[in-house]
C-alpha cells in the first residue's frame, strides 16, 4: 500500500470519527450539550479546551522553530503555557460569574458603552483574522504534503475543507467531538516522539530521553547536538541568548495573549461553577502539556536526525550526494518546502551556516559555496517520522493528528469571528430587529469574507506557521487582555479609558507589526527589513505586544482618572463578579 | 460599611494576596530561572546542559501547572471560609 494511501485512510477515519461521534452526541440528547453544558466535567471541558487551544502552530510549527532556534525558541513553550496561570487567577473564575457569552459583552456591559463593545469587535476581528492565516500556512503545509500537491495548491485545499468544516456548525460546539480530536491529536505527537526517542536514547519517555545518553555516542544527546550544529557553524543549541529584553517580553506576550484570546475565553463561561472555572484551567493546562513537555524532545531530536542524515559520516566527512537522497527528501521536494541548490557543483547537498564568519575559512577549505538545502522549518515535525524512518502508519497517524489541530481550532476562530459580527456588531449595535434568518446570513458571509482573506494573506504569510500565530497573541495582549483584567480588579477604570486604552494599544501594536511585516501583511510592502538592527530597542514585532500592553494600561488609567468615575451599578457589578456566589447556571453556546 | 461588604473586601483580599505571591512563583521559574538568572544557574548540569534550559523548556510548565491547582485548592478553601462558596 503506498503512503499516499495509508494516509488517506488515516486521515479519513479521523473525519469520520468526529462525524459518528457529532451524530451520536445528537441523537443522545440535544438538550444536554446545548443547554449549559452543564453536564461537562471540569477534565472532559479541558481536554476539549486543549483541542481548541492546540492549533497547527502548536502541533506543526513549534518543534520546527524550537529545532532551528534551540534554547532562544523556549518562548513558545513558556508563554504558551504560563497564559493560562494568568487566565485561571485573573480572568476565568471572574468572567464565568459574570455570565454572559462573548468577550464584547462583558467589556460592553462591563464600560456600559456601545463604543467599548465596537472597540473590543474590532479588536477581536483582527486578531482572529491574524491568528487564521498562522492556521492556513500550517494546514497548507499538512495538506500539500499528504496530497503530494505544490504548497500553494494545499493552501486553497485547506480553506476549503476549513470553510466546510466550520459552516457546518455545530461540530465545532460538541464537546466530545473536541475530546475525540484531542485524543486523536495527543498520540499522532507523541507515537513518533516515543519511537524517535527509544531510537536514540532507548528511554521510552522523550521528556526524559531528551537529557538522557545519546546511544550511539554515549555522551549526552544535548551535547552531542551542541557538537553537531558547532562543527556546521551554527551556534550551539544550548546556547544562551543575549537580547534577554526581547525574550522576556516575547514570553510575557505569548503569556498575556494567551490570556486574552476570545476563543478559549468563552470556553470558562459553559463550565457549571465558578470553582470548575479555576480547575478546568488547571485540566486544560495538563492536557496542553502532554505536548508542550514533548515538542522540545522532538525539536532536538528531529534536528539532531536531520544533521545525521545529511552528513552520515559526520559533519567533517563529505555530505550525503544528492542522487542518493532518503524518500522523503524527493516527496517534500514536490512541496517546494525544500528546495536544493547545487552551489559549488559536487552533487553533494551541504546544508550549514553560510552567516557565520567564523566558519567561513572552514567552508572555503571544503570547497563550499553557500548553504544548499533548503528547509522550510514547519515542515520538520510532519518529516520527523520520515527522517526517523518510521513505519508507514505512523505517519499516516501525524497527517491526522496535523489536520486535526488545523481545523478544530481554525473553525473555532472563525465561529468566533463569525459571532463578533452577527451577534456583537449587527445584533446588538447597528439593527437589534434583524430576523435570525438574516443574522445567520451575516455569520456565514463574514466567515467567507475571513478565510479568503486569510488563503489569499496565508500564500506568503508574514512568517512561520508559530510566528504569524505569535502575531496574532501580541495583539490580544495589547488589547483584550488589559481591558477584561481592568474590569475586573479596578473600579475606576470607566468607558473612556477602557476605550482609549483598547484603541491605543491596538494601533501601536498593529503599526509596529506592519512596519516590519508589511502593512496589512500585504507581501513586499514592510517599510524597514525585519532585522535585529532596525527594532526599536531590540524589541522585535513578535515581542511589541507586551510594550502595547504597558501602553493600553497607562492611557487606560490616565484617561480614567481625568474623567468622571463609573456610575454605581457598574462598582456593584464588579464586586459582584469578585465573589462566586451567587453565579447563575451555565449558559449555552 | 456592612459586614457583609467587609467580608467580600476581605475575601477579595486574600484573594490578591494569593494572587500575588502565585505570581511571583510564576515568574521566578520562567522569567527568573529559566530567562534572566540561568547564567547563575548554569553551574548546575542536567543531562547534557544546564538548569536554566531545564526550566525554559520543561520545569516552568511542571510548575505552572502546580501552581493552578494550589490556586483553586486554596480558593476553595477561601470561599468556605468567607462563605461565599455557590
Amino acid at each position: 500500500m503506498s503512503q499516499f494511501v495509508i494516509n488517506m485512510l488515516f486521515v479519513g477515519a479521523s473525519f469520520a470519527l468526529y462525524f459518528g461521534i457529532a451524530v451520536w452526541a445528537r441523537a443522545g440528547s440535544t438538550k444536554e450539550f446545548y443547554v449549559a453544558g452543564g453536564g461537562v466535567h471540569p477534565v472532559t471541558n479541558g481536554m476539549a479546551t486543549a483541542a481548541d487551544w492546540m492549533s497547527a502552530a502548536s502541533f506543526i510549527s513549534m518543534a520546527g522553530l524550537i529545532a532551528a532556534g534551540g534554547y532562544a525558541n523556549s518562548t513558545f513553550l513558556m508563554g504558551w503555557t504560563g497564559g493560562y496561570v494568568l487566565l485561571a487567577m485573573l480572568l476565568a473564575p471572574y468572567l464565568r460569574k459574570f455570565g454572559k457569552f462573548t468577550v464584547p459583552d462583558f467589556i460592553g456591559d462591563r464600560f456600559y458603552s456601545n463604543g467599548a463593545r465596537l472597540a473590543a469587535v474590532v479588536c477581536l476581528i483582527i486578531i482572529c483574522v491574524t491568528y487564521v492565516i498562522g492556521q492556513m500556512a500550517g494546514a497548507g503545509v499538512a495538506f500539500s504534503r499528504f496530497l503530494e500537491v505544490s504548497n500553494s495548491t494545499g493552501i486553497w485545499i485547506a480553506a476549503g475543507v476549513v470553510f466546510c468544516y466550520a459552516v457546518f456548525g455545530g461540530m465545532k460546539g460538541i464537546t466530545y467531538t473536541q475530546v475525540a480530536q484531542y485524543v486523536v491529536l495527543i498520540i499522532a505527537y507523541t507515537i513518533p516522539a516515543v519511537f524517535i526517542s527509544l531510537q536514540l536514547t532507548g528511554n521510552p519517555i522523550p521528556m526524559f530521553g531528551m537529557f538522557s545518553e545519546h546511544t550511539e555516542s554515549g555522551v549526552p544527546l544535548l551535547q552531542k547536538l551542541n557538537e553537531v550544529v558547532a562543527g556546521l557553524g551554527f551556534t550551539d543549541y544550548t546556547a544562551d541568548v543575549t537580547n534577554k529584553l526581547n525574550m522576556v517580553l516575547f514570553t510575557m506576550s505569548l503569556m498575556i495573549g494567551t490570556a486574552g484570546l476570545p476563543h478559549v475565553i468563552i470556553r470558562f463561561f459553559t463550565v457549571p461553577k465558578v470553582a470548575d472555572a479555576r480547575w478546568s484551567a488547571g485540566w486544560t493546562l495538563i492536557f496542553i502539556a502532554l505536548l508542550y513537555l514533548t515538542a522540545p524532545a522532538v525539536a532536538s531530536m528531529a534536528r539532531l536526525n536531520l544533521m545525521t542524515t545529511i552528513y552520515p559520516q559526520g559533519v567533517e566527512a563529505p555530505a550525503l550526494a544528492y542522487e542518493e537522497r532518503p524518500e522523503w527528501v524527493k516527496n517534500w521536494e514536490k512541496t517546494g518546502l525544500i528546495t536544493w541548490e547545487d552551489k559549488n557543483s559536487d552533487g553533494r547537498v551541504q546544508l550549514y551556516n553560510d552567516a557565520a564568519p567564523a566558519f567561513t575559512p572552514t567552508a572555503e577549505t571544503r570547497g563550499w559555496k553557500g548553504n544548499e538545502l533548503t528547509v522550510n522549518n514547519d515542515i520538520l515535525v510532519l518529516a520527523n517520522p520520515e527522517i526517523a524512518n518510521l513505519p508507514g502508519w505512523v505517519i499516516g497517524l501525524i497527517a491526522a493528528g496535523a489536520i486535526a489541530a488545523a481545523l478544530s481550532t481554525a473553525a473555532g476562530l472563525l465561529l468566533a469571528i463569525s459571532s463578533a459580527v452577527s451577534h456583537d456588531l449587527i445584533k446588538t449595535l447597528i439593527n437589534p430587529k434583524i430576523s435570525e434568518k438574516n443574522e445567520m446570513r451575516a455569520a456565514r458571509i463574514s466567515m467567507a469574507i475571513a478565510i479568503l482573506l486569510a488563503t489569499w494573506l496565508g500564500l506568503n504569510p508574514p512568517g512561520f506557521a508559530a510566528q504569524v500565530v505569535a502575531l496574532a497573541f501580541g495583539i490580544a495582549a495589547a488589547t483584550l487582555f488589559p481591558a477584561l483584567m481592568m474590569g475586573i480588579f479596578s473600579k475606576r477604570v470607566n468607558d473612556k479609558g477602557a476605550i482609549a486604552g483598547m484603541l491605543v494599544g491596538l494601533v501601536f501594536t498593529v503599526v509596529y507589526i506592519f512596519l516590519y511585516l508589511g502593512w496589512f501583511f500585504i507581501p513586499g510592502t514592510a517599510t524597514f527589513a525585519n532585522t535585529p538592527d532596525n527594532w526599536m530597542f531590540g524589541i522585535s514585532p513578535l515581542s511589541i505586544g507586551t510594550v502595547g500592553a504597558v501602553i493600553n494600561f497607562a492611557v487606560a488609567y490616565a484617561v480614567s482618572l481625568a474623567t468622571v468615575a463609573p456610575p454605581k451599578e457598574i462598582q456593584e457589578l464588579v464586586e459582584s463578579v469578585r465573589t462566586p456566589k451567587g453565579a447563575g447556571g451555565a449558559l449555552s453556546h | 460599611m456592612t459586614s457583609d461588604q467587609a467580608n467580600a473586601a476581605a475575601y477579595w483580599k486574600a484573594n490578591v494576596r494569593l494572587i500575588t505571591w502565585s505570581l511571583i512563583v510564576w515568574a521566578l521559574v520562567s522569567y527568573g530561572f529559566a530567562i534572566l538568572l540561568r547564567p547563575m544557574l548554569a553551574g548546575i548540569s542536567v543531562g547534557g546542559t544546564d538548569l536554566g534550559f531545564w526550566f525554559a523548556q520543561q520545569g516552568s510548565i511542571i510548575t505552572f501547572i502546580g501552581i493552578i491547582f494550589f490556586y483553586a485548592w486554596k480558593m476553595n478553601k477561601l470561599d468556605k471560609q468567607f462563605g461565599v462558596e455557590e
